[in-house]
């Protein structure tokens, strides 16, 4: 089997593009019917194909997109607010509700949280490094990775 | 009894570049991203498996790789020597040309075996990993 040969190679092909047609525009005004034209299919068999490629409908695949963006954004320190529009949302509680639904907690918890695990990692990088990597690295010799005094 | 394997490496000759293929073309996850040095703690893990962290550790002269074992680990990567695993996926067909689009260079396409279907891909230093559907004893991928 060559990699010509495979099952209706060209479905596959326009059902990834879409699917990297989301991972591109997932901060603009996309729906379905945007998608399917991206892959030339109608809207049904459109759904149908790439959810049983991906597990996910279209629609589902670019919510979990959005929110992934959403944590990355919010890690590097944007406020709720620049992120819910950066990720292509219009209502402030719809963004902060599906989030909290996908992540368990609220986008401005996971912010809070995670500035504080980063600035326990800036103070004693080695206590989040498994001793035997620091060590084989000298990592461990090295004071300067022991506790960083702000 | 042992349970679960947690933490493994992948020797990486470029951590800039292994972060990119891993990161943006395989899409896997940041776990850990911290500056030691002049390297860093990079791990990853695969989008379904947070609790499995790929080490992506630089070969370079240090107190682990002497100039010598350095070099010739760097040389041995680059020839496509070492295979590092099998990764898993729901379609290997969508997969395969989803990486091949994203520019990841396989050395083998999806090939049916006498043990299912495979693909060989190689990763930014040249190490090399098998790529396999989920369900891979027969059953045929299709849509």
């Amino acid at each position: 089997m060559t990699k010509e040969e495979y099952p209706k190679v060209y479905l596959y092909r326009r059902v990834v593009q879409a699917k990297l047609f989301i991972d591109s525009n997932y901060a603009d005004k996309i729906d379905v019917d945007n998608i399917s034209d991206e892959a030339y299919f109608s809207k049904f068999h459109f759904i149908r194909l790439f959810k049983s490629i991906y597990g996910k409908t279209p629609h589902q695949y670019l919510k979990s997109v959005r929110i992934e963006k959403a944590q990355h954004l919010l890690k590097k320190g944007l406020s709720v607010t620049e992120v819910c529009s950066s990720v292509g949302f219009d209502s402030l509680s719809s963004f902060s509700g599906l989030f909290k639904r996908m992540i368990g907690e609220s986008p401005s918890a996971y912010s809070k949280n995670y500035r504080k695990t980063f600035s326990e990692i800036r103070k004693r990088p080695l206590a989040f490094i498994p001793s035997c990597y620091a060590s084989q690295h000298g990592w461990t010799e090295n004071s300067n990775f022991e506790e960083v005094v702000e | 009894m042992i349970t679960k394997m947690t933490i493994t490496n992948v020797n990486v000759i470029d951590q800039e570049s292994a972060y990119d293929f891993y990161v943006n073309k395989l899409g896997f996850a940041v776990v850990d991203d911290i500056p030691m040095g002049d390297s860093r703690w990079l791990t990853v893990s695969p989008p379904e498996q947070p609790d499995l962290q790929l080490v992506l550790f630089p070969v370079k002269v240090s107190k682990m790789f002497p100039k010598e074992v350095a070099e010739n680990l760097i040389e041995l990567i680059r020839k496509g020597v070492f295979g590092c695993g099998v990764f898993t996926c729901k379609d290997i067909f969508a997969t395969y040309e989803e990486l091949k689009m994203k520019g990841v260079e396989f050395i083998k396409p999806p090939t049916k075996e006498f043990y299912g279907t495979e693909a060989l891909f190689k990763d930014d230093s040249g190490n090399f990993f098998s790529l396999q559907p989920i369900n891979n004893f027969g059953d045929e991928n299709s849509i």
